[in-house]
């Protein structure tokens, strides 16, 4: 069983942090706003905990004779010196700036890339996996959307280009907002149980 | 105090009486009937196959920030992770998770715990990891991740971009079950493309009610039924109503 001052401590921050952003008390309104500042140098504290766990997650692996050890001392190299750079150098620095532009940049717009082969890959693969009306539905938006977003060859086909605009603003937006709406209710019930406690990730068993 | 916070705090507390008035109503109940979702029915086989097999089970929490509203799929994620630690207990090789964000790294391991103080089993903390702290980042350590160990099944849950595609490759080529839901539309979008399971929309937050996390998540589930068919029936009459030029 989870221990109950830290159940009552969520629950009466949470009612505090709800109520303070509907009324319009001032008491409760500045509250809310200390207590959100206290929660975020609990996440920027929880940040710094994260990177020391990536960290001694991959010191180990990199010190035992695991296969595919080299990502991980690669990892904890590079990690290594861009902490140095930043830290000593400051993050707005050219040399943290080329850190950033000449290698993370690069890399994220390489898997990226990646990305795109692999979406078409998954898109054949799923008329092959689920061959319905749903998935005919999604990949002919998909192949419409994707052909009318720039003239094919230079020719521009009457009416393709009303035909996207009709599908982006009326199926498209239609369908974006029922899964919207079913989102934000889960969202509204995930927040009430840990408001009520019957919902509780967080320590103290 | 403005008529939209008055409606914002009546609608918040309106849910809240319909989950109370339905767990209330739900208690003298044998029998609580919840519709049917195949990818949850198919995710208790992989668990009962993947702790048959001795494969461990990864739990994919995303990167969910907890001071917005991305928080919601994280803590949904981790009720999913605390009943999968609890009901593989007969199992040797516990479930891993995975996120891509400082608290929620932390908040797996506490759930990890727990889990295994309540089996009364020795506890790892390096069993929730934090793989990357940027989308591509997270992703590409994921994985990396899943290449290594023995996953039997994948279960995405979280706040996820375009970048789950690299995830669900992996898991794909490594021959797992892949289910998956999220928060953000394109992730939505690309996990539908390439996941076996897709959860659209609300029935990625009714993961706790399909696994048995406590009568709350049935209750809730009934009042997120209850209020889906109010706004429904409040759009089609605000449609009517814009048709015959009243509104």
């Amino acid at each position: 069983m989870k221990n109950p001052v830290y159940t009552a401590i969520a629950i009466g921050v949470g009612i505090v942090v709800l109520l303070g952003y509907f009324l319009q008390i001032d008491l409760l309104a500045n509250l809310r706003i200390v207590l959100l500042e206290w929660a975020t140098i609990l996440v920027a504290v929880a940040l710094l905990v994260g990177i020391v766990n990536l960290f001694v997650v991959h010191f180990r692996k990199s010190a035992a004779d695991q296969q595919n050890r080299i990502n991980s001392i690669v990892l904890i190299v590079s990690m290594t010196i861009t902490l140095l750079v930043a830290g000593w150098f400051g993050p707005t620095h050219t040399y943290s700036l080329w850190i950033f532009n000449y290698i993370q940049i690069p890399i994220e717009a390489s898997l990226m890339a990646i990305l795109t082969v692999m979406l078409i890959y998954a898109g054949i693969r799923l008329l092959r996996r689920k061959p319905n009306l749903l998935t005919i539905v999604f990949i002919a938006t998909a192949v419409i959307i994707l052909l009318m977003s720039g003239a094919l060859f230079g020719i521009d086909i009457p009416g393709l280009s009303e035909l996207r605009i009709w599908i982006g603003k009326v199926p498209a937006v239609a369908g974006a907002r029922g899964i919207l709406l079913g989102v934000s209710l889960g969202i509204v019930a995930a927040g009430l149980r840990i408001l009520i406690g019957a919902d509780r990730p967080y320590g103290g068993s | 105090m403005d008529g939209l916070n008055v409606l914002g705090l009546i609608y918040v507390l309106v849910f809240l009486g319909l989950i109370l008035a339905t767990s209330f109503i739900l208690r003298t109940r044998e029998s609580r009937r919840l519709r049917d979702i195949p990818a949850f029915e198919r995710l208790g086989r992989a668990i009962g196959l993947a702790v048959e097999a001795g494969s461990r089970l990864h739990i994919s929490l995303g990167r969910g920030h907890l001071l917005t509203t991305q928080s919601a799929i994280g803590f949904v994620g981790l009720s999913i992770l605390d009943r999968i630690a609890r009901s593989t207990s007969i199992s040797d090789r516990p479930p891993v998770s995975t996120s891509g964000e400082g608290s929620l790294g932390i908040l797996s391991q506490d759930t990890q715990s727990d889990a295994a103080k309540y089996l009364g089993v020795e506890s790892d903390p390096t069993r929730g990891r934090i793989t990357g702290l940027t989308p591509y980042s997270y992703a590409a350590g994921t994985l990396s991740f899943i290449q290594e160990e023995d996953i039997g099944a994948n279960l995405l849950i979280g706040s996820f971009g375009n970048e789950v595609a690299l995830i669900t490759d992996a898991a794909e080529r490594k021959e797992g079950m892949t289910l998956g839901g999220t928060d953000n539309l394109t992730g939505q979008a690309v996990l539908f493309a390439t996941a076996q399971e897709p959860l659209i929309g609300e029935e990625t937050y009714a993961g706790g009610a399909y696994l048995g996390a406590g009568p709350m998540h049935i209750a809730s589930l009934y009042a997120q039924d209850i209020l889906r068919w109010v706004i429904i029936g409040m759009i089609l009459i605000g449609a009517v109503l814009k048709l015959f030029g009243v509104l």
